[in-house]
């Protein structure tokens, strides 16, 4: 490829291109004019906007959640509406049994009302494996509230993984509050 | 140990959404040993909208194969070979020249550059582009690739584009999520999708003309495929439960994916013409981030059947299931190297997660990177570095990291999450 030794042909012609790049194709005007993004950029909006408001609820942290209080028994205190978990794990608590059971009660109670069990992880880890353990989680709450009588019908699971921390930080007190299923009723 | 801090301002387009993703800062830590001196000259021009030299510099340097000169120190500012005293560059200690210039022909331009080999005192190259003024960075990205491969013998990636998302807090726990895409440089951000409810897993096609990835806008999990010159898509995949990490397949026919409709989560290879399934793991434990090998015999996949997160590889077809990983706790979302002699991996180990490489031939496990929260990593298109994702202070950001681990690059966006990196495959 030693094409001039006295430096002072530029090497314009087609063919002179061709022959002296590796890369297959001649660099020419038309290849660097179409490979940009520029006509991406009108796409997103086609049905993206639409997502709407979900989270409405403030999610009050894990103080008081243990204590199987009366607050329980009231599916609109916002108390009462986050299940918390351990590191990798998706069984419910003990601690959290009661918080479950009074969910469920409600909802055998009253049949037309729906809940969606949203399944959250912490930052750890790989995104997608989190969106499963954040299922497995939504899962593992509504298997317990179909054991008390709860109709399939009235429970839908979604998992976020740890696409939407409830707490920001990368400590172990913010991962304890985004490992959590929190039971959002439909309205 | 070299450290440079270059400042891009870019621009966004479109979307009015509080986006703040104007300024980039790269930061490179570390280099190689062996690193070429190269100087590029400032560019004869007048008018033009684009600094090239700075562009081509930027992406030299970034790449730590180069050791960039100064602009201070040059000896003079040669824009034609007649003008170049090649002892004066012996002086400064360079290796390779490059010079160039840019006439403007009313509104269209016409760039002209020749490296120079400073010892032997000849070209290595000599070229002319004609360029659009909004095809000007791309033209220098262009040249920057052919230097590059030139010098070392590798195909030059700065051409290339990324794709990444984003997520910016709109208070009151809710979120806005941007799935970008942007030149190699990180310059030039694009929006293609945007929503209030997450967007994950970018994949783009072998092509790099279509883009698969998840979002859960219909406050549900589905996976959509984007084409990114019309923005049309078309929802693939939207079962119950998850819909999750889709990889396409190096055909390009098929998608694999994670699906949970049957229970535990699996992996399922979704045809894209057809819609048939075919279910490729039955496990149930966590089957997920499936990822092709190159030949496309095979999908790597995480699992959890062990009780930690490993990675298993099976058959495309399904059957032959067999676990590769048996180091470290946590070996997940896995990505091959082009040329299929590589995989990257999340490497776990108590709370420290890093990149890992494996030999696929001796299956020994390199660790790339410091961690301690790196994630998704992504093949350059070249095979010559990985560009990942990692979190400190609450910001994400993107890192790139060189096949071996000597170079790292850091892309910092100047306020909200910037992860899951994809490196678009072809040019």
């Amino acid at each position: 490829m030693k094409l001039n030794k006295t430096l002072i042909a530029l090497l314009i012609s087609t063919s002179l291109l061709t022959a002296c790049s590796d890369d297959k194709k001649p660099i020419s005007a038309a290849d660097t004019v179409k490979t940009g993004v520029g006509s991406v950029n009108g796409a997103s909006t086609n049905g993206l906007n639409n997502a709407g408001v979900m989270n409405a609820q403030g999610l009050a942290g894990m103080n008081g959640m243990g204590e199987g209080s009366g607050e329980y028994n009231d599916p609109n205190s916002p108390q009462a509406k986050v299940i918390y978990f351990m590191i990798d794990s998706s069984d419910v608590q003990p601690d959290f049994v009661p918080v479950v059971n009074a969910h469920a009660q409600y909802l055998v109670a009253n049949p037309s009302i729906h809940i969606i069990l949203e399944g959250n992880s912490d930052e750890r880890g790989s995104r997608e494996y989190n969106v499963a353990l954040g299922e497995q989680r939504a899962r593992s709450v509504a298997n317990m509230m179909k054991a008390q009588g709860v109709s399939d019908s009235q429970l839908q699971t979604v998992s976020y993984g740890e696409e939407k921390p409830a707490a920001m930080g990368s400590d172990e007190s913010a991962w304890e509050q985004n490992r959590r299923v929190e039971i959002v009723y439909v309205r | 140990m070299n450290f440079f801090r270059l400042i891009f301002v870019c621009t966004v387009l479109g979307f009015n959404i509080s986006s703040s993703y104007a300024e980039l800062n790269i930061e490179i830590i570390g280099g190689a040993e062996s690193a070429l001196p190269v100087a590029i000259v400032p560019f004869a021009s007048q008018g033009v909208p684009v600094d090239i030299r700075n562009i081509i510099n930027a992406d030299l340097e970034r790449s730590g194969y180069f050791k960039m000169m100064a602009e201070q120190g040059m000896p003079s500012r040669p824009s034609t070979p007649a003008e170049v005293d090649f002892n004066s560059w012996k002086g400064v200690g360079q290796n390779y020249l490059t010079i160039g210039r840019v006439n403007n022909n009313g509104g269209q331009y016409s760039v002209e550059f020749q490296l120079l080999d400073v010892y032997k005192g000849e070209q290595l190259l000599g070229y002319q582009i004609n360029s659009s003024a909004a095809d000007l960075r791309k033209t220098a990205h262009t040249i920057s690739d052919m230097i590059f491969e030139k010098l070392t013998g590798k195909k030059g990636v700065f051409s290339g584009r990324i794709a990444y998302i984003t997520s910016n807090s709109l208070g009151n726990k809710k979120w806005t999520y941007q799935l970008q895409v942007a030149d190699a440089d990180g310059v030039n951000p694009q929006t293609i999708a945007t929503s209030n409810e997450p967007i994950m897993s970018p994949s783009w096609s072998p092509d790099g003309r279509q883009m698969a990835y998840v979002s859960f806008e219909r406050k549900r999990a589905a996976i959509y495929v984007q084409t990114l010159a019309t923005g049309a898509r078309t929802r693939v995949a939207e079962f119950a439960g998850i819909n999750g990490a889709p990889a396409w397949s190096p055909d390009s026919t098929r998608l694999a994916l994670t699906l949970s409709k049957d229970g535990s989560p699996d992996i399922y290879v979704l045809n894209l013409a057809t819609r048939a399934l075919t279910k490729i793991t039955n496990s149930l434990a966590i089957d997920t981030e499936p990822t092709w090998s190159p030949d496309g015999n095979n999908i790597v996949f995480t699992s959890g059947r062990g009780g930690k997160p490993q990675l298993y590889m099976a058959s495309s077809q399904g059957g032959n299931e067999q676990r590769i990983t048996f180091t470290g706790d946590y070996n997940a979302r896995a990505s091959f190297s082009p040329d299929g002699k590589y995989l990257a991996m999340v490497h776990g180990n108590g709370n420290n997660y890093r990149i890992g490489v494996m030999d696929m031939a001796s299956r020994a496990i390199n660790v790339l990177t410091s961690g301690p929260t790196d994630e998704s990593p992504s093949f350059a298109p070249n095979g010559t570095m990985i560009l990942y994702a990692s979190r400190k202070g609450g910001a994400g950001f993107l890192s790139a990291v060189s096949l071996d681990g000597k170079m790292q690059q850091k892309l910092v966006f100047n306020s909200g999450e910037v992860r899951e990196p994809a490196w678009s495959p072809v040019p």
